[in-house]
């Protein structure tokens, strides 16, 4: 702390900068690299195990070109994603999906094959295929920061031209100056450790609001998942092979993975504890689910419970956005956001376009951080080579909201930090609250939130670990009150989000909910593409 | 969350400090790496999963620490067992490429 003015010790160049280094980070960096600009990818972790995808296994949308099984697949969840994805999209991401699976193939992923011999490309293990994109982007000549959150993007009058931010492992601040911007930082999920997720705290939501990026679907953000209380396993799939119980071993009648999960959060609500087992599940079955999900199995098998016959304990975490669809409105065909030079892919961008305001699970949100990943990373690419010689001489500037300082802050700040964490996740984890929303609920919750904010945007954050630690609070906290202000507006039930007092769905409200605003938020609707009333 | 780091197999390659999504882990200029922010950890077994010499134990509460110590886990056989599951490690073959994906996918469609 002796000499702040040289604790700046890393300022590089780029053509395109990605922020975050998930799939959909790792696919921007490959796909920008491939058009010859100079890339670097900053991860707030590790690229390679950050986010949800690392440590687990997920599906894929992968369907094969052809004609009936595409259209069934664009159908499956349509309906229940309340009719606001868009056929174009849809094709699109199931183009590029294919296409980068196969890839991966070739790039030596190790597919399983079926009994005449043909790779099976539905499903990707989390550590294998993080561990190969990790190698894949290096190869390409992408330069990855490790540990390198952004604290905040830099712009100047022509549009977005990089980042700022600190190494968490030496304390030394850090910065990049480039041409565009890929925000690939992952939903929101309020730091409730569901699996992987703890690195993924709404931060590029907060970033692009900073530029005057605007967000979208935000009201698709309560996805709770079932997990045993214990434990971080938040893989609900496998809980469609479950019963759930009470303490004295009746059964929790209505309660289930998928529609039932309602009645698994009354009952919670009413403090009565629910417990599951995987009854459903016989034995020819049981080794399958082992290998599929190495991880699910970790916890019971290391506490010496058989989940497929002792009653386990089970609550719902939250996952926010990151299971949500809402996030950074795309405005283009490259995952524009709008803002000139600035770029949104994966679970930080909707996912609306392709599943409207549901997704039931891993394989659409797997097929988006492939195919927006690669779209985001071609178009910053030709974005920063369209700029040309003039790009050498810019001089951007921070856009945090609050002061980021080098100098040290007043004692007490880390403190204030966990405080304001606390109070955000009292908002928006209680189901009573954010799963069954009501008018009343939504309203005094944003009253409260909006004080939040206020409190912390005038606050001094020092450019070290501790400050990463505050701007998280700041995302949260923003990130909230887009969600609750979209969920206020739309007077009914669609897709996940659930009001209690408006039980119906309502045709008039057949629209997208547009939001953004940092002391102020504010909310509008937007247009559903109407090819997409066509299928 | 991280509650072990054995120091008699710890190799000191100090890669679960940099592969650690959380930064829990300081790396030390003598010795094994240390839990530096243990309530940090998110509990996603990555760190055990990258660690080559399977010294590394993720205890699976991710809200409460066990107190499960090195020479139980010994005992239990518990060092290493995730990463023999996910078929990382010298001669084993990745899960990733296990044929009962593709068996389960036929029956169960996820």
């Amino acid at each position: 702390m002796s000499q702040p003015a040289l604790k700046e010790a890393l300022k590089l160049t780029a053509d395109v900068l990605v922020i975050g280094g998930g799939p959909a980070g790792t696919w921007a960096a490959l796909t920008a690299a491939a058009k010859g600009v100079k890339v670097i990818l900053a991860d707030k972790g590790y690229c390679g195990s950050s986010g949800a995808t690392a440590p687990s296994g997920t599906g894929v949308w992968y369907v094969k070109p052809e004609e009936e099984l595409r259209e069934a697949a664009k159908a499956s969840r349509y309906a229940m994603g309340g009719k606001l994805a868009e056929h174009r999209w849809m094709d699109r991401v199931l183009d590029r999906t294919y296409e980068n699976m196969n890839r991966l193939g070739v790039s030596g992923y190790p597919f399983p094959v079926d009994e005449e011999g043909n790779p099976y490309r539905r499903g990707l293990q989390g550590p294998e295929y993080m561990r190969l994109m990790r190698k894949l982007v290096k190869k390409a000549g992408v330069k990855i920061l490790d540990h390198s959150p952004v604290l905040e993007l830099l712009a100047d009058e022509h549009g977005v031209a990089g980042a700022a931010g600190v190494q968490t492992q030496n304390g030394e601040a850090w910065s990049v100056h480039a041409g565009a911007v890929v925000i690939a930082t992952g939903g929101c999920a309020f730091l409730s450790k569901a699996l992987g997720c703890n690195v993924l705290t709404g931060d590029g939501y907060l970033f692009a609001a900073e530029a005057g990026a605007s967000l979208s679907g935000m009201e698709f953000s309560n996805a709770y998942a079932i997990c045993p209380t214990f434990s971080s396993v938040t893989k609900t799939a496998y809980y469609s092979y479950a019963s759930f119980y009470y303490e004295d071993g009746s059964v929790v009648e209505g309660a289930g993975s998928k529609k039932g999960r309602s009645v698994i959060a009354r009952n919670l609500l009413a403090g009565r504890q629910v417990f599951a087992k995987l009854d459903g599940a016989d034995e020819a079955l049981q080794p399958l689910l082992r290998v599929a999900q190495t991880n699910f199995f970790l916890p019971f098998d290391r506490r010496g419970i058989n989940p497929f016959k002792d009653l386990f304990p089970v609550t719902l975490r939250l996952e926010g956005t990151v299971r949500g669809t809402g996030g950074i409105r795309i405005t283009d065909e490259q995952c524009g956001t709008g803002v000139p030079g600035l770029y949104a892919a994966g679970d930080a961008a909707t996912r609306e376009l392709i599943c409207g305001g549901f997704t039931g699970g891993g394989s659409h949100n797997a097929a988006w951080a492939m195919s927006s990943g690669s779209f985001a990373g071609e178009g910053a690419a030709a974005y920063a080579a369209g700029l040309g010689r003039h790009s050498q001489h810019r001089a951007p500037v921070g856009l945090s909201s609050s002061p980021l300082v080098h100098q040290e802050v007043k004692a007490g700040e880390a403190a204030r930090t966990a405080e304001y964490v606390e109070a955000v996740q009292a908002e928006v984890k209680p189901y009573d609250i954010n799963l069954f929303r009501t008018e009343q609920g939504l309203a005094s919750s944003l009253e409260r939130l909006d004080g939040l904010w206020k409190e912390q945007r005038s606050r001094e954050i020092q450019r070290t670990p501790e400050g990463v630690k505050a701007r998280e609070a700041e995302a949260m906290t923003a990130t909230a009150r887009w969600m609750y202000s979209s969920a206020l507006a739309r007077t009914e039930t669609r897709g996940m989000h659930k009001r209690e007092d408006f039980k119906g769905s309502d045709d008039s409200q057949h629209h997208r909910l547009i939001s953004g605003g940092l002391d102020q938020v504010w909310v509008k609707t937007e247009e559903v593409a109407k090819e997409s009333v066509l299928l | 969350m991280i509650e072990v780091i054995s120091a008699d197999r710890c190799i000191e390659c100090n890669q679960c400090v940099s592969v650690c999504p959380t930064n829990v882990f300081d790396r030390a200029d003598n010795g094994i790496p240390v839990i530096a922010r243990q309530s940090d950890c998110q509990t996603c077994f990555m760190c055990e999963l990258y660690c080559p010499v399977d010294a590394l134990y993720v205890a699976p509460d991710s809200e409460g620490i066990t107190g499960i110590t090195e020479a139980e886990l010994e005992e239990q056989g518990l060092l290493g067992g995730y990463r023999e599951k996910v078929g990382w490690g010298k001669g084993r073959q990745p899960v990733a490429s296990h044929d009962f994906m593709v068996k389960l996918a036929a029956r169960a469609g996820f």
